[in-house]
């Protein structure tokens, strides 16, 4: 029976066949003209102008403006520029009323009352000096940043500017042999790269896709903008007059992000020249027509979609990796702490490539997540240079009230502009964290290609930082 | 067959293929599938009808998954399912691939096509391929207050005839028309509104006697198959993942009738 019907089916295929000979070619050409005269006529019948056709069109003029061919790369620097100088300027208030309110009030607190119900020191420690500082840390430096950025960055790509940004961009990516698209998929991975990777489903090609998913990993994101932001402000601000820090270190930012944008085309480039060769593909884009941002419901989203959302996901993994330091610290092998002897044997290389063993240590830490990278950093500079009067002792995340007493502890732990400059570079260009190696493997199928995007960033991070501390050394006579 | 049997006992059709298609349908009567070209307002819609918080933006393919949501309408559970944005179904790439086989071989029972008010022809080419996989759809027409702006006049009832289906004026964005959709969805699924979709015909001589030949030659070996002369255009261009579906006789159990809601042939 049922080879018969199977008999039954292949003969349809073979009938199909036998008459696709038949009609022969220019079948779809025709095809697809039937649908068009049958879309217009009735189009046709449904649609009138009411009057005169609008003669100004609003949209094309500022499309002529931002897509023009001298305007639109300034414009869309200066726009960024904006938004950081805004995110910069703006967090700082926040930011010291938060960590005052979470690190000075609440977190004494807590030591108290575990005091007082009789908690285990060691239980006390782990939980509350690393858990929960951990946590009020992310909070404290990560929440006022990206309350602030991402509804001014939801803003602009409700407006509708993101597919211009794209049509910019695409001439250099084709000049890269990617594809033009790639431009819409790195916008995304600037608020998260796993995103940015599911992003690239849009590419056609496989050959782009997988030269656009290697590549996300460039575009800072959500998680490393924060340690952007704080980094420039505390090191590059901190060496011109109060006046100029804002700006100066909101350019320093918009630096890095272009730098990602300029690694992004250059490997891009590079791997259409070698591992993925061939040549860019043709796509239409349609730029919508911009629409007035609903500011209020733009406000609730961006909240909920990605403030709370990265938040949280940076809570639940600040919890464990702050239980993680302050066992790695409170863990002794002779003299020194665990984390102390990594840090130890790690800080010849760390210097030798302008960072130091305590940022290597983070990253490692961090993995899971790149929000953690500086509450780990700083809760380990504490502890490897015993700072015991300003925290509350080794392994402990102390109470921090500003960004100047933030800047006093890395100082304090032999930090220099150049750790600064390097940190915010090693920052763009590390291993991507292990949500998005998943999805890459997840999208890719491919252990091969998941492991080059996983250790390309890092290999070229560990050369730049090499490369900018050995010129450093070379320049500043040390 | 007790797989036959299952099927016309159930309140939808073709539960074990949705099944596959990784939606739970144990409580709902209905799905209802969003298609439409990108940057229509899809994920708005969805937003609107379910109080989800879908990511919308104003840029061309930001969907490129399904969502999944629900909502409930005269007693009557609806899942609806977002649909990434496309040109066409014809074409072969990811995105095109899950709105296209989410149409024919999800079934949903109600298909909404997102088309955006100020781009009515362009849009149409969508919609036409759409009304030849699918019998039930509504039109949700988007952006009526741009159009608007524009000093675009459409008439939404000579659009409904010429295509078949209920065709409802809509701004998703400020949730205008989205009861009117509902209660369009609602009448679609239930069979009160029998559509009878454009079919597009004006095609040259040598195809339409090859169509023919071959539709005939399906309809004996498929009797149940309500989109027969879709099926035919797609095996005469070689489409695979349709072959396939022929070969394996994925079609024929696919494509039964809908109990209670009578099947509207050309």
């Amino acid at each position: 029976m049922s080879t018969k019907i199977g008999e039954e089916y292949q003969s349809i295929l073979d009938n199909a066949n036998n008459l696709r000979w038949e009609i022969g070619e220019g079948f779809h050409d025709s095809l697809m003209e039937s649908l068009y005269a049958d879309a217009s006529e009735i189009a046709g019948k449904a649609v009138s102008f009411k009057g005169l056709k609008p003669k100004y069109d609003f949209d094309r003029t500022i499309d002529k403006i931002v897509t023009s061919k001298w305007l639109g790369f300034p414009i869309m620097f200066l726009l960024l520029a904006l938004v950081f100088w805004l995110t910069v300027q703006g967090a700082n208030y926040p930011s010291r009323l938060l960590s005052s309110l979470l690190l000075d009030t609440i977190h004494p607190v807590l030591k108290n009352f575990s005091l007082i119900i009789g908690v285990p020191s060691w239980l006390a420690g782990v939980l509350i000096d690393g858990g929960y500082l951990a946590v009020a840390w992310v909070v404290a430096v990560m929440l006022p940043p990206m309350a602030i950025f991402f509804p001014m960055f939801t803003l602009l790509e409700d407006f509708g500017y993101l597919p211009r940004v794209a049509f910019n961009m695409d001439s250099l990516f084709r000049r890269a042999g990617a594809h033009g698209k790639q431009a819409l998929t790195m916008s995304m991975g600037f608020g998260c790269n796993a995103a940015g990777v599911v992003a690239t489903r849009i590419i056609d090609s496989p050959r782009e896709r997988l030269i656009a998913i290697i590549t996300n990993n460039f575009s800072l994101c959500n998680g490393r903008w924060p340690t952007q932001i704080l980094i420039a402000s505390i090191f590059i601000g901190g060496v011109v007059p109060a006046h100029l820090a804002g700006l100066v270190s909101a350019a320093a930012v918009v630096a890095i992000a272009l730098l990602g944008i300029f690694l992004s085309l250059a490997v891009s480039w590079g791997l259409s020249k070698t591992l993925l060769k061939g040549e860019a593909s043709a796509f239409s884009l349609e730029l919508p027509p911009y629409r007035p941002p609903r500011i209020l419901q733009t406000l609730y989203t961006s909240l909920i979609d990605r403030t709370v959302f990265v938040l949280w996901r940076a809570i639940v993994f600040a919890f464990p990796a702050g239980l993680v330091i302050w066992i790695v610290a409170n863990v002794y092998i002779g003299d020194l702490s665990l984390a102390e002897h990594f840090i130890e044997w790690t800080n010849p290389f760390g210097w030798f490539i302008g960072l130091n063993g305590v940022i290597l240590l983070a990253y490692i830490i961090a993995i899971p997540a790149n929000e953690i990278v500086i509450p780990t950093v700083l809760m380990l500079t504490v502890l490897s240079t015993r700072l015991g009067d300003i925290g509350a002792g080794a392994g402990i995340m102390f109470e921090l009230d500003s960004v100047t007493s933030t800047a006093q502890i890395l100082e304090a732990g032999g930090w220099t502009l150049l750790t600064g400059i390097n940190l915010m570079l090693f920052s763009l260009l590390h291993n991507p964290c292990s949500t998005t190696i998943y999805t890459i493997y997840k999208e890719t199928g491919s252990i091969k290609w998941t492991t080059i995007s996983t250790f390309l960033p890092i290999i070229m991070g560990l050369l730049v930082c090499f490369f900018v501390a050995q010129f450093w050394f070379l320049f500043s006579g040390i | 067959m007790t797989n036959e049997n299952q099927c016309i006992n159930c309140p939808v059709h073709n539960v074990g293929n949705l099944v596959k298609l990784g939606i739970n349908m144990e409580e709902f009567d209905f799905v209802v599938a969003l298609a439409g070209n990108p940057n229509t307002g899809k994920s708005t819609v969805f937003n609107n009808l379910t109080g989800l918080r879908q990511h919308t933006g104003n840029w061309p393919g930001k969907t490129v998954t399904r969502a999944e949501g629900a909502f409930s309408y005269n007693d009557k559970k609806f899942k609806i399912v977002d649909l990434p944005g496309t040109y066409s179904l014809l074409s072969t790439s990811t995105d095109e691939e899950v709105a296209r086989d989410f149409i024919l071989f999800g079934q949903p029972d109600v298909t909404v096509i997102v088309i955006d008010a100020t781009r009515v022809e362009r849009n149409l080419n969508l919609t036409l391929q759409v009304l030849e996989i699918t019998d039930r759809a509504v039109i949700c027409l988007n952006l009526i207050d741009e159009a608007k702006r524009r000093k675009l006049e459409i008439d939404e009832r000579t659009l409904s005839r010429e295509l078949g289906v209920p065709v409802v004026p809509a701004a998703a964005r400020q949730g205008a028309g989205m009861q009117e959709l509902l209660k369009s969805i609602f009448d679609v699924a239930s069979g009160n509104y029998i559509c009878k979709p454009h079919r597009v015909s004006n095609y040259p001589k040598t195809l339409t006697k090859a169509l023919d030949n071959l539709i005939s030659q399906i309809g004996l070996v498929f009797p149940s198959l309500p989109n027969a002369r879709w099926v035919a255009l797609r095996l005469l261009e070689g489409d695979q993942r349709i072959i396939d579906a022929v070969k394996s006789g994925e079609l024929g159990t696919l494509l039964k009738d809908k109990a209670g809601v009578s099947a509207v042939s050309e």
